[in-house]
């Protein structure tokens, strides 16, 4: 049986000129116009003149067949449930190691890892700049000796680690690789991933240390060092989530990302990789906002769309090149501090979305985080209730049971069709690189960012607690705090250390490790060199600093 | 509050010779917002101006003037002087509001006690932009920096502007911008002193130098032959050249004994423009009133014509004048 | 002549997070306010150099990394050693409730938790500048 279109499209005229426009006289509906939560006019009704020049073999296709718009995987979440991963850390390895340990009790199938702001912007302890920073929004690891002690009891090769880092993501992967090495486990048997995606840091995040250059160099180095030594490491996630917390639509989302993706392949094929060699290992991080409807469609557009390009764009081969594989995290930005109980609501819902967009792993967060770092009680909560959807809401049992229902499939048209628009001027201004330089991409997002809030301001979208069913007085909850001895603590390792190691060995793998920077050979090996002398992040990036410069922001308006 | 202190003027002044940094930012401040005190202020100080070489920069929008900037004061700064800034960005003449984003790039030497840098919006009118610019960079000059440079909005009317204020004007161009819109624009070939091509680590911007070259060729220069320099404001390349350049203009101009003169005659004009603005201002207040409505009305009925109307206008404010000065 | 409240926004310290200081300096240019954006990593000395030399009235603090309880009372400490206590200066972010009192005493005088509009917080410089 067929669908006549030509009939439905009569039909639904005849509908829209009787009840529904004798209902809307009665009973004007709430809104002139319905808006997803990126600002885009939703109609009042999908139908199938819709989805109307829709190819299923193109368009769709089956799980683990190109173009993967239904999953990467032909079981999908029969097969394997999506790895339960919660970003954790703070304060000192000591700390953070036992949170990771209760974690991993509670059943949670990876670590993820959060680093303070020094480390993540190549500072030690001791620095200047690190003051009242040091383990306040992750854990502060100046050294191969804060690494032995963070990893401490958990055995490398049967846990996979993420780890957020970026500007000096190469010198966290050297420590992990030579901390493997000293419990005995070859390279080869490492999982896990780095963050490694500088040029969100450019335009949304603001942990950069180096210039556009150099850095895309790092980059391209790690993918062609781990494409023969540690071929099990994801080796970028290239992010949206930043992105989109800073502000952005769901479509400038799926768009930037996938222009920033476009650059490292480039970059890396400049470089002389051969793109089935690395593009296995790129994996991808989106973030869950609160349109369900919309955010399903946004993944399985972004699956699409990525796919096309690399199999259109850079000819790639092996299949493995065309999965876009992603982890999700939920929104930070849609938590509210007022009433931080209904995040437990929102989360639920974001990650539903993530579950129903086929996410290869999921980091639900905790109700208090627009407040301060997670209590150990709400980190359950929100591992929980990843779990209650994993196993009770149902959602798993099929493969991506949204498919075909007409909205969902016309979202997903709309969003492959705009985040290629943009990916088009992206060219234009040659390349995300470029782009990033001449503030194209910071002023999208900061259009957006102003809309939305004065969306907000005026009542036009509603945030729950927030700018309507406030409640006065509200009881402060329970908050976690960092110990503030813990940057003394931090700092007195450090002075240790450096007292007991051997210096001068040190120093000459350092400046070994510049002359490397001068040229063009790879720099992981001779950071890696660096790291087993116990030279400290700061050190090395200081080394690299002095050959490199450092990234000057150009902040638009 | 001492720095709330009305009508000592003189005390405004010690405390700016003193180098007291709060009492300078208040008098700019004061100027800027045409108080009275503050022109009292720099009636003392006039007598220690002249000693600065100013310098403005200007070009088109993001050609990287502010970044420019952040290098010369680098330089200047490594040739062991002090240095002012005068950054000006325009404000929205919807909301009156601005966003002053130049000293982003120049806030690395926002605690080097040698350096001073002030952010300004055009606020209004740019003829009173320039008063207030002229204005602070008089008082900067009194305040004893030996450089101080003034980055302006790169559109339309205000490039022109600068050579009101500067004794070299670098004028900056960039690759990239498309055909010779930027150089043969109107006014820039004259105004400039000194072409920088910034952006030069960019592809065209070899071109813009021939560009510029041959222009300069076709004007007639008796006593300076503007160069063109190159720069790439995000290394520091070529910095040290433009400010060589810079210096070698502030010598040629002495040399010729056109120095004094040149100063002289922006004074002058400035003098000028500012006695307009004030009768200006006179003679729309005192029309603005019945008498000036019914003047208005019969122009408009074609009862009278400009020319008389301009007659009468000019004959009765200087008939109050005459009166003032009886006064 | 009106003139317009002058403002510096700064996040000082080491946390990237500028959504919320850049919304906010553009809502308060839209309020008819000059903004001067200082831009990330601002320690407090660079702040209150550059609030002193642009002769702001207003400084708006914005850090949602944490370290407020260091950052935010050295601004003002360093606002005092210059006999700059004139300015006003607010702070926002992510700050628990429990720490606000004790910034208060430090010479924040609000500090704006996440969900304060824009509206409200301009509402409160307009209200409190103190020249
Ligand atoms: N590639 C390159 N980029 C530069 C150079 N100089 C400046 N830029 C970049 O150009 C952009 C604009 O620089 P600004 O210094 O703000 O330019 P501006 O002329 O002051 O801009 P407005 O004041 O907004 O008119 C920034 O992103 C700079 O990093 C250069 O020599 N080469
Ligand atoms: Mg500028």
């Amino acid at each position: 049986m067929t669908t006549d279109l030509k009939q439905v499209g009569g039909a639904k005229k005849a509908w829209e000129e009787g009840p529904v426009a004798k209902a809307v006289a009665r009973f004007p509906e709430r809104k002139e116009e319905f808006l997803t939560l990126s600002g885009t006019p939703v109609d009042r009704l999908y139908t199938p003149l819709d989805t109307a020049d829709f190819d299923y073999e193109q368009d769709l296709g089956f799980p683990g067949q190109y173009p993967f718009t239904r999953g990467i995987q032909p079981t999908m979440y029969r097969g394997r449930l999506w790895t339960m991963r919660q970003y954790a850390g703070f304060g000192t390895a000591e700390e953070s190691n036992e949170r990771y340990k209760y974690l991993l009790d509670q059943g949670q199938t990876g670590l993820s890892i959060a680093f303070d702001l020094p480390t993540q912007i190549g500072y030690d302890s001791s620095h200047p700049l690190a003051h009242g920073e040091v383990g306040k929004v992750g854990v502060a690891i100046d050294s191969l000796a804060d690494m032995e002690v963070l990893f401490s009891g958990i055995p490398l090769d049967k846990v996979s680690t993420s780890m957020t880092i970026n500007a000096p993501a190469a010198i966290l992967l050297a420590m992990y690789i030579v901390l493997a090495e000293k419990q005995g486990v070859p390279s080869d048997k490492l999982a896990g991933t780095i963050q490694n995606d500088i040029l969100k840091e450019y335009v949304a995040r603001g942990t950069y240390i180096f210039p556009p250059k150099p850095s895309m160099r790092l980059i391209t180095d790690i993918f062609e060092y781990c494409s023969d030594k540690v071929p099990k490491w994801n080796t970028i996630s290239i992010s949206g989530y930043h992105i989109r917390e800073a502000g952005c639509t769901a479509v400038q989302e799926v768009a930037f990302t996938l222009a920033d993706g476009i650059a490292y392949v480039e970059a890396a094929v400049e470089a002389g990789l051969d793109v089935d060699d690395f593009a296995p290992r790129l994996s991808f991080f989106f973030n869950a906002q609160m349109d369900l409807l919309e955010e399903v469609a946004k993944f399985r557009a972004a699956r699409r769309l990525w796919a096309r390009i690399m199999k259109n764009r850079f000819g790639a081969k092996n299949p493995r090149s065309l999965k876009l594989r992603f982890h999700t995290q939920t929104a930070g930005c849609a938590l509210t501090a007022q009433q931080p109980d209904n995040n437990i609501i929102r989360v639920t819902l974001q990650a539903l979305a993530a579950a129903l967009g086929g996410t290869q792993s999921l980091h639900t967060n905790s109700r208090d985080e627009a407040l301060s770092l997670p209590t150990q009680d709400s980190v359950t909560i929100a591992l929980r209730t990843q779990q209650i959807i994993a196993h009770e809401s149902g959602v798993a049992s099929t493969i991506d049971p949204l498919a075909g229902s007409y909205v969902i499939e016309a979202m997903t048209n709309r969003i492959e069709d705009e985040a290629m628009d943009y990916i088009k001027t992206i060219d234009e201004f040659g390349g995300a690189v470029s782009a990033i330089e001449q503030g194209f991409i910071q002023r999208e997002i900061q259009e957006s960012a102003y809309a939305y809030q004065q969306a907000v301001e005026s009542g036009e979208r509603i945030v729950v607690g927030v700018n309507k069913f406030q409640v006065a007085d509200e009881q402060a909850p329970e908050l976690l705090k960092v110990k503030p001895e813990v940057e003394a603590r931090q700092k007195a390792k450090l002075e240790n250390l450096r007292q007991q190691r051997d210096n001068a060995k040190v120093q000459s793998t350092l400046q070994q490790l510049s002359k490397t920077a001068q040229g063009d050979d790879n720099l992981m090996p001779g950071i890696i060199e660096a790291v087993r002398t116990y030279a400290t992040l700061g050190e090395i990036c200081d080394a690299l600093r002095q050959v490199f410069g450092e990234y000057e922001p150009s902040v638009i308006f | 509050m001492t720095t709330h202190a009305k009508n000592d003027s003189n005390i405004w002044a010690e405390r700016v010779l003193a180098g007291d940094r709060r009492a300078l930012a208040r008098v700019i401040s004061l100027l800027e917002n045409q108080e009275p005190e503050g022109f009292h202020t720099l009636k003392t100080l006039y007598p220690k101006t002249g000693q600065a070489h100013i310098i403005g920069l200007t070009g088109p929008p993001g050609g990287g003037k502010s970044s420019l900037v952040d290098r010369m004061i680098q330089e200047i700064r490594s040739r062991g002087h002090e240095v002012a800034v005068v950054a000006v960005d325009p404000t929205s003449p919807f909301t009156g509001g601005a966003i002053l984003g130049d000293r982003i790039r120049m806030q690395r030497w926002a605690s080097d006690t040698g350096v001073y840098i002030r952010s300004m919006g055009t606020r209004g009118s740019l003829g009173g932009l320039a008063r207030a610019v002229y204005a602070t960079v008089q008082l900067l000059d009194a305040a004893s920096f030996p450089y101080i440079l003034v980055e302006t909005v790169g559109v339309g009317q205000s490039e022109v502007d600068i050579v009101q204020v500067a004794d070299t004007v670098v004028v900056v161009s960039v690759p990239g911008l498309g055909d010779d819109v930027q150089v043969s624009k109107a006014g820039i070939m004259e105004i400039g002193d000194v072409f920088a091509v910034n952006k030069a680590d960019l592809p065209g911007s070899q071109r813009v130098v021939v560009e510029l070259q041959s222009m300069l060729d076709l004007g007639s220069h008796d006593v300076w032959q503007p160069p063109v320099v190159t720069t790439v404001a995000t290394t520091g390349k070529g910095v040290s050249e433009l400010i060589t350049a810079i210096q070698e203009h502030l010598v040629v101009l002495q040399e010729a004994n056109l120095l004094t003169k040149q100063r002289l005659a922006r004074e002058k004009e400035a003098l000028l423009q500012r006695l307009t603005e004030r009768i200006r201002c006179d003679i729309t207040k005192q029309w603005s009133n019945k008498q000036g409505n019914q003047a208005w009305e019969n122009l408009a009925a074609k009862k009278t014509d400009p020319y008389t109307l301009e007659e009468q206008l000019y004959l009765s404010w200087k008939g109050v004048t005459t009166v003032d000065n009886q006064d | 002549m009106e003139r317009p409240i002058r403002v510096l926004i700064a996040k000082p310290g080491l946390d990237g997070h500028d959504r919320g200081a850049k919304v906010l300096a553009r809502a308060m240019r839209d309020a008819g306010m000059e903004v001067i954006y200082t831009g990330l990593r601002q320690t407090p000395e660079q702040i209150v150099e550059a609030a002193v030399q642009e002769d702001v009235d207003t400084i708006g603090l914005s850090c949602l990394s944490g370290a407020h309880n260091h950052l935010f009372p050295e601004v003002t400490r360093l606002l005092k050693e210059k006999d700059a206590t004139d300015i006003l200066v607010v702070g926002g972010g992510i700050i628990p409730e429990e720490d606000i009192p004790k910034l208060k005493e430090a010479g924040i005088s609000e500090i704006f938790t996440p969900g304060t509009t824009t509206a409200t917080a301009i509402e409160y410089i307009k209200e409190n500048v103190k020249r």
